[in-house]
């Protein structure tokens, strides 16, 4: 249970950082919290010749929030993400995805981007990503790009990320008025991956009659899922919503696979009842938040 | 496997803050903080039970917050002050409250986990004085305890809270006379 040797490398700002990344190519790899990192080292599952430790980049460590969204640096602690009362104000789901992210200590030194960056389909940030469409920012040496989370994520533990590439930043834009969400899931024991998530974003109309439904879903699919069950509730309330028809609208789309932890057929039932407790919650919400948010969103578009 | 057998991996002199003293080592990058800590700095107490983040028997204190041991480079520990679990008592050997409750709680029996309990409440309640019940269970909630069970974990945190709160009214009194 010991790491394999590599070389370490620490780079003190960003363009030395990317220095380093060239240099190193394929046999690279980044180091950020190290909580996904370190434990595939110590199990031999990874055994990259360099690495790059991203720890020394101050310049990374930051969340900004602006009335479009909130942008989170690469070197944002999950627990400063998850404490942050701007982002909270205008990107709840955030913290509601993030207090299902392992341990408090876990979330003290593992990275939001740094959990996108890793890809896993069970990981709370890459369905929070993906229900609010927003995008990553990639730097490598002379070169920036933005990359949708419907383009960045390619299969588990994979995303579009390129040797000699450092995720800079994620965005997290803002909803429309009117959207509630939430994030509910069921892990064997409290903290640990879960079997199965979901997020919902639920928008409703002045008379509080809902627009919009949409779900993405954890654990259940090699990318993160994004599906909109709108079909099912549109012109209803959190009063009089069928909440079963959304259930059986969104198993119909749903393959789970079994594994050690659950079959297929409890996943797909975990799912289903999820779902309901999400999109409920995020209904009853949708009501509480102000019709127009102060500013613009940039999201209403994608929302629509 | 041992490292000799490597003659080319690269070493590193480091310096490490570990509770108030400054420690100089020379290591490997892939050290883990947690084995740094226990064979080149001698501080056996923080404990080493699964390396891979689970167990918690390594939490250790990183500018006050609770992270995992076994889950850090002793490399990038640099620069950042380190609490272990033997940096919690005073120079006296006066306990921290949360020894104490531990000891007058029975939250421990063969203390293997303990340290990383200790670190962890330790850091907890600096945060949240008063907590409930609930939030004690959560607080621990990211720690493996294989015998004692929780229930006496959970009273030592509570009864930690009353023993500072006990002994900062005491301390109150003193100054006043
Ligand atoms: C016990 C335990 C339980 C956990 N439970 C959960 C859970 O329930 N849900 C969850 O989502 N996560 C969980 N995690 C993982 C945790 O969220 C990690 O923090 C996260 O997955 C990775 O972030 P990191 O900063 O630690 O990245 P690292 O471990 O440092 O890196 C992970 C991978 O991403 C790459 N990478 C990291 N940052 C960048 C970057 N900026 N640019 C390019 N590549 C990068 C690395 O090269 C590496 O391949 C758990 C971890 C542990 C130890
Ligand atoms: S040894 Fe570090 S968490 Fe188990
Ligand atoms: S006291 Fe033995 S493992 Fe906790």
């Amino acid at each position: 249970m010991k790491p394999p040797a590599f070389r370490y490398h620490a780079p003190t700002d960003l363009a030395e950082a990317l220095d380093a990344l060239d240099g190193v190519g394929h046999d690279g790899k980044v180091l950020a919290g190290g909580q996904s990192l370190i434990p595939m080292l110590n199990m031999r599952l990874a055994a990259p010749a360099h690495l790059v430790d991203i720890n020394g980049l101050a310049e990374l460590s930051y969340v900004r929030t602006d009335p479009g969204g909130v942008a989170v640096g690469a070197l944002a602690r999950h627990a400063e993400v998850e404490a942050d009362e701007a982002a909270h104000a205008v990107v709840p789901l955030l913290r509601q995805g993030l207090r299902l992210v392992a341990h408090p200590v876990i979330r003290n030194r593992g990275t939001t981007v740094g959990s996108l960056a890793h890809a896993d389909p069970s990981g709370e940030m890459t369905a929070v990503l993906a229900l609010l469409g927003g995008s990553m920012t990639l730097a490598r040496k002379g070169a920036t790009r933005t990359v949708a989370a419907e383009d960045f994520f390619l299969g588990p533990l994979e995303s579009c990320i390129e040797p000699g590439e450092l995720a800079v930043a994620a965005y997290f834009p803002r909803l429309p008025g009117r959207t509630g969400t939430e994030f509910v899931e069921i892990a064997r024991r409290h903290g640990d991956y879960a079997m199965c998530g979901v997020a919902a974003a639920v928008t409703v109309d002045d008379d509080l009659r809902i627009t919009s439904a949409r779900t993405a879903y954890l654990s259940l699919s090699p990318v993160p899922l994004v599906l909109d069950l709108t079909d099912a509730l549109i012109g209803r309330t959190a009063d009089t919503a069928e909440w079963n028809d959304a259930a059986t609208l969104a198993g119909a789309s749903l393959e789970p696979e079994p594994d050690i932890h659950a079959t297929a057929e409890y996943r797909a039932q975990l799912a289903r009842v999820l779902t309901v407790r999400a999109l409920r919650t995020a209904t009853e919400r949708a009501a509480r938040v102000e019709p127009n948010p102060t500013a613009p969103s940039t999201t209403d578009e994608r929302s629509a | 496997m041992t490292e000799t057998q490597i003659p080319t991996e690269q070493r590193l002199d480091i310096r490490l803050n570990v509770n108030g003293v400054l420690r100089t080592a020379t290591v490997t990058p892939r050290r883990l903080l947690s084995d740094c800590l226990r064979h080149d700095l001698g501080l056996t107490g923080t404990h080493v039970g699964c390396e891979h983040g689970v167990c918690g028997a390594c939490t250790i204190r990183v500018d006050g917050k609770p992270m995992r041991g076994c889950l850090m480079f002793a490399v990038s520990a640099q620069g950042h002050e380190i609490t272990t679990v033997e940096g919690l008592a005073d120079a006296d050997g006066t306990m921290h409250p949360v020894q104490q409750a531990f000891r007058e709680c029975h939250g421990l029996q063969c203390g293997f986990c303990t340290p990383g309990f200790l670190t962890v409440v330790s850091a907890f309640l600096e945060e949240n004085p008063t907590p409930t019940e609930e939030e004690a269970r959560e607080a621990i909630s990211g720690n493996l305890c294989r015998c004692t069970g929780y229930q006496n974990i959970v009273k030592s945190v509570l009864r930690a809270a009353e023993i500072t709160h006990e002994r900062r009214a005491e301390q109150a009194e003193g100054d006043a006379r």
